[in-house]
C-alpha cells in the first residue's frame, strides 16, 4: 500500500500521480464500463452491472473511511438503508413521481452526513473492538426503528414510485448512475489517499496517540471521513431503492450487507484504492449468481468460506499480495526496489569490498526502510 | 401494576442468569485471546439445535443431553481456534479476527439454514410448560432449572479460574501475554482450551435459550447483539462486569417490555451508548481496552 504513494512521488509531481500506463488502463477500463450495457443489453446483464457498480461505490466509500483510518465500520448498512428510506419517503410525502425521484438523490447524500456526525461523535470516541460494537449496535437501532416506526412503513417498508420505462432499457440509466456513483466514489478515495488529509488518516491507523502528539486532530480527521463515507453510502443507497424499487427493514438494515463490504475491502486489499473496486467486482456477481441459481443459503455458506480462505491465504489482499508477486517476478530474486541515487553518486560513497549486486541491494534496503518510516508518519 | 413489575424483575433475574453464562464465555475469550467472537450468538443456537436432534431423535432429556452437547460444543470451539484464529497474526489481527468470527457465524447459519429451513421451533419438556407458585410469584419450572444451571456453571468456571493451575495460567495469560509466556505457559494452549470452554457454555445457554424462545438459524443475530451490549457495558474482559450487567439489562429489559414491548431491546443499545459517553471502558473495563 506504501508503493502507490511514496514509490511514484517523483511522478507524482509531473504528473498528478499517473504514469502513462495507468492512465491508459483507466481509460481503457472506464470505456469498457461506458460500453458496458451497449455491448451485453440484455436485461439480465445490466442487472449484474448495477449491483456491482453499487457495491464498487459503497466498497469504496467504506474503505476511504474504515480501510484508510483503520476503523472497521460494521454499521454501514445504517447509511446504505437511511439513504433508502430518506428518498422513499420524500418521494411518498413530497409526491414526487416518475424521473423526478433523481432529484432527491442529493438529499439522501445530506440525509446521511447529518446522521454520521452524532454516529461519529459517539462511536469514534471508542476504538478498536469497542468501536465495531457500537457500529453493530447503532446498526440494530436503526434496524429496529424501521420496523417500529409509523413513517417507515414499519414490516412492510416502502415502495419507490413507478418509472413508465420499456423493460428491455430500463437498466439502463440505473447502470449509467451507478457508474457514476463508482466513479465519483474511487475519485474521492483516490484523492484522499494522496492528501495530506489521507496521510493523516493513516497515520491514525498506524498509532493514533502518536499521530495526535505530531499534531493530528485525530477527532476531526476522523469524523469528516466517517461523514464522507456516509454521505456517499446513503446516496448510493437512495440508488439502489429506487433500482430495487422497494425497501423492508431487513433488507434495507441487513447485517450481510456490511460483512459483504467488508469481504469485498479484503479480498481485494483493504487501504488500496483498487482494492475494494476488485474486491466488489468479484463478490457481488458471484454472490447475485449464486442467489439466482442456488437456494441462497449455499451463497451464504461460500460468502463465509470465501472469506476465511480469503483471510488466511491472503491476509493482505489480492492486490498487495498480486503486486508483490508480480515485482518479485519481473525483479528475479533481486531487491525489489531500485536504489534511488545513480551509479554516479553511489561510487562516491564508501562501499568497501563489496560487489556491485550487493550494494545495490543494501541501497535497496536502506531506501526502503527510509520509505517505511516516512510512510508511517 | 407493582405486582407486574416484581413479577418482570423476577423473570429478568433469572433470565439474566442464563444471560450471563452466555455472556461469561464470550469476554473470557475476549480477555485471553484478545477477539470478539461475533459467532457466539449463532453458536448458541446451534447449541439448542444439538439439544434439539437429541430430544426430538433419541428422546435424551434436555439436561442429560446436555453431558453430550457441551462437550462437542468444546471440541468445535477448539477447532475453530485452531484452524482459523491461530493462524491470524500482525497488525490487521483485531478487525481480522472479529470478521473471521463473522464469516464463521456466516457458514454455521447457512449449514442450519440448509439442514432445518427457516421455520421456528422451541425445545419440548415437561418442565418447559409447567411452573410453581412462590411467594405470589408464578414461575416457569425451565426458568428456575435454567438459572440453577447457569449458577452451578458460572460457579464451576469461577473455580476452574480461581482454584486450578489452569486457571492461573488463564488469568495470567489475560494480564499479560508476553510475561505469561516468559513464565513458562503455553499460551497456545491455554487460548484453546479457552475458546473451547467459552462456547461450551453455549450449549447450556442454548439448551435453555431454546427451551424458552423459539428460535430459527436467524436467531443468533438477536442475540449476538445483546450479548456484545452486555459484554462491552460490563467492561471487555470482566467476568464480574458481565454478571452484572446481564442481570441488570436483562431485568431493565423485562421491566420495560411492560409498557413497551417493540422498543424494549432499544433500550440496551440506548443504555450502551449512554453509558460508553460517560465511561468508554464500560462498568469494570481495564483501561487497556481503549489503547490502540
Amino acid at each position: 500500500m506504501s508503493e502507490g504513494h511514496v514509490a511514484s512521488r517523483k511522478v507524482l509531481n509531473r504528473f498528478g500521480g499517473l504514469t502513462g500506463l495507468r492512465l491508459a488502463g483507466i481509460v481503457v477500463l472506464l470505456a469498457g464500463a461506458l460500453a458496458f450495457p451497449v455491448v451485453y443489453p440484455s436485461p439480465t446483464a445490466t442487472n449484474y452491472g448495477v449491483y456491482a457498480l453499487i457495491f464498487v461505490a459503497v466498497a469504496s466509500a467504506w474503505n476511504f473511511f474504515s480501510g484508510f483510518s483503520g476503523y472497521i465500520s460494521l454499521g454501514h448498512a445504517v447509511f446504505f438503508g437511511s439513504g433508502a428510506y430518506a428518498l422513499g419517503i420524500a418521494a411518498r410525502d413530497w409526491h414526487v413521481t416518475g424521473s423526478g425521484v433523481f432529484a432527491l438523490l442529493p438529499l439522501c447524500a445530506v440525509v446521511g452526513a447529518l446522521i454520521a456526525v452524532p454516529f461519529g461523535l459517539i462511536a469514534l470516541r471508542v476504538r478498536r473492538h469497542t468501536f465495531i460494537v457500537i457500529t453493530i449496535a447503532v446498526f440494530f437501532i436503526f434496524q429496529l426503528m424501521a420496523y417500529n416506526f409509523s413513517f417507515t412503513g414499519g414490516t412492510t417498508g416502502l415502495d419507490a414510485p413507478f418509472l413508465p420505462w420499456a423493460a428491455a432499457t430500463y437498466n439502463n440509466p440505473f447502470y449509467y448512475i451507478a457508474l457514476g456513483c463508482a466513479v465519483g466514489a474511487i475519485a474521492m478515495a483516490w484523492l484522499i489517499r494522496r492528501s495530506r488529509f489521507g496521510l493523516q488518516l493513516r497515520a491514525i491507523r498506524d498509532d493514533e496517540d502518536r499521530a495526535r502528539g505530531l499534531g493530528v486532530r485525530a477527532m476531526r480527521v476522523k469524523l469528516t471521513a466517517f461523514v464522507l463515507s456516509g454521505a456517499v453510502t446513503a446516496l448510493v443507497g437512495g440508488v439502489w431503492f429506487f433500482y430495487l424499487t422497494q425497501v423492508q427493514p431487513p433488507s434495507g438494515f441487513d447485517p450481510l450487507f456490511d460483512l459483504s463490504v467488508v469481504l469485498m475491502a479484503f479480498l481485494g486489499g483493504i487501504g488500496t484504492v483498487s482494492g475494494p473496486v476488485l474486491g466488489a467486482l468479484i463478490i457481488e456477481p458471484g454472490q447475485l449468481y449464486l442467489t439466482a441459481n442456488t437456494n441462497g443459503y449455499i451463497s451464504e455458506i461460500l460468502l463465509g468460506a470465501l472469506f476465511l480462505a480469503a483471510v488466511l491465504l491472503m491476509p493482505r489482499g489480492i492486490i498487495p499480495t498480486g503486486g508483490e508477486y508480480f515485482r518479485r517476478l519481473t525483479t528475479r530474486g533481486r531487491a525489489a526496489i531500485p536504489a534511488i541515487p545513480p551509479a554516479s553518486q553511489r561510487a562516491a560513497a564508501p562501499s568497501g569490498p563489496r560487489s556491485d549486486e550487493g550494494a545495490t541491494r543494501e541501497d535497496g534496503a536502506l531506501e526502503a526502510a527510509r520509505r517505511r518510516a516516512g510512510e508511517t508518519l | 401494576m407493582a405486582r407486574e413489575i416484581y413479577q418482570a424483575i423476577v423473570d429478568g433475574i433469572l433470565v439474566g442468569g442464563v444471560y450471563a453464562l452466555m455472556a461469561v464465555g464470550l469476554t473470557l475469550i475476549f480477555g485471553v485471546l484478545d477477539i470478539i467472537n461475533i459467532a457466539q450468538g449463532v453458536m448458541v443456537i446451534l447449541g439448542a439445535y444439538l439439544s434439539y436432534e437429541l430430544a426430538a431423535r433419541w428422546h435424551i432429556d434436555l439436561f442429560v443431553g446436555l453431558l453430550v452437547t457441551v462437550p462437542a460444543m468444546f471440541v468445535i470451539g477448539v477447532f475453530i481456534q485452531w484452524a482459523f484464529i491461530r493462524p491470524l497474526r500482525g497488525r490487521e489481527r483485531t478487525s481480522m479476527t472479529l470478521l473471521v468470527s463473522y464469516a464463521v457465524a456466516l457458514i454455521i447459519e447457512g449449514i442450519l439454514y440448509q439442514i432445518y429451513g427457516a421455520d421456528s421451533r422451541q425445545l419440548n419438556a415437561s418442565y418447559v410448560i409447567s411452573s410453581v407458585h412462590i411467594f405470589g410469584f408464578y414461575l416457569s419450572d425451565i426458568y428456575l432449572y435454567g438459572f440453577a444451571l447457569a449458577l452451578v456453571l458460572v460457579a464451576a468456571l469461577y473455580i476452574l479460574l480461581y482454584r486450578t493451575g489452569f486457571g492461573r495460567s488463564v488469568r495470567a495469560t489475560m494480564q499479560d501475554q508476553t510475561a505469561a509466556r516468559l513464565v513458562g505457559i503455553d499460551i497456545n494452549r491455554v487460548a484453546a482450551i479457552t475458546f473451547g470452554i467459552g462456547v461450551a457454555v453455549t450449549a447450556a445457554g442454548g439448551m435453555v435459550y431454546g427451551a424458552t424462545n423459539s428460535f430459527n438459524p436467524n436467531s443468533g443475530y438477536d442475540l449476538i447483539s445483546r450479548l456484545l451490549a452486555i459484554v462491552i457495558l460490563g467492561g471487555l474482559g470482566s467476568i464480574g462486569g458481565a454478571l452484572v450487567a446481564s442481570i441488570f439489562m436483562i431485568t431493565l429489559e423485562s421491566v420495560v417490555d411492560i409498557w413497551q414491548p417493540e422498543w424494549a431491546i432499544v433500550v440496551f443499545y440506548a443504555a450502551l451508548v449512554l453509558v460508553l459517553l460517560i465511561r468508554p471502558t464500560g462498568f469494570r473495563g481495564r483501561q487497556e481496552v481503549r489503547a490502540q
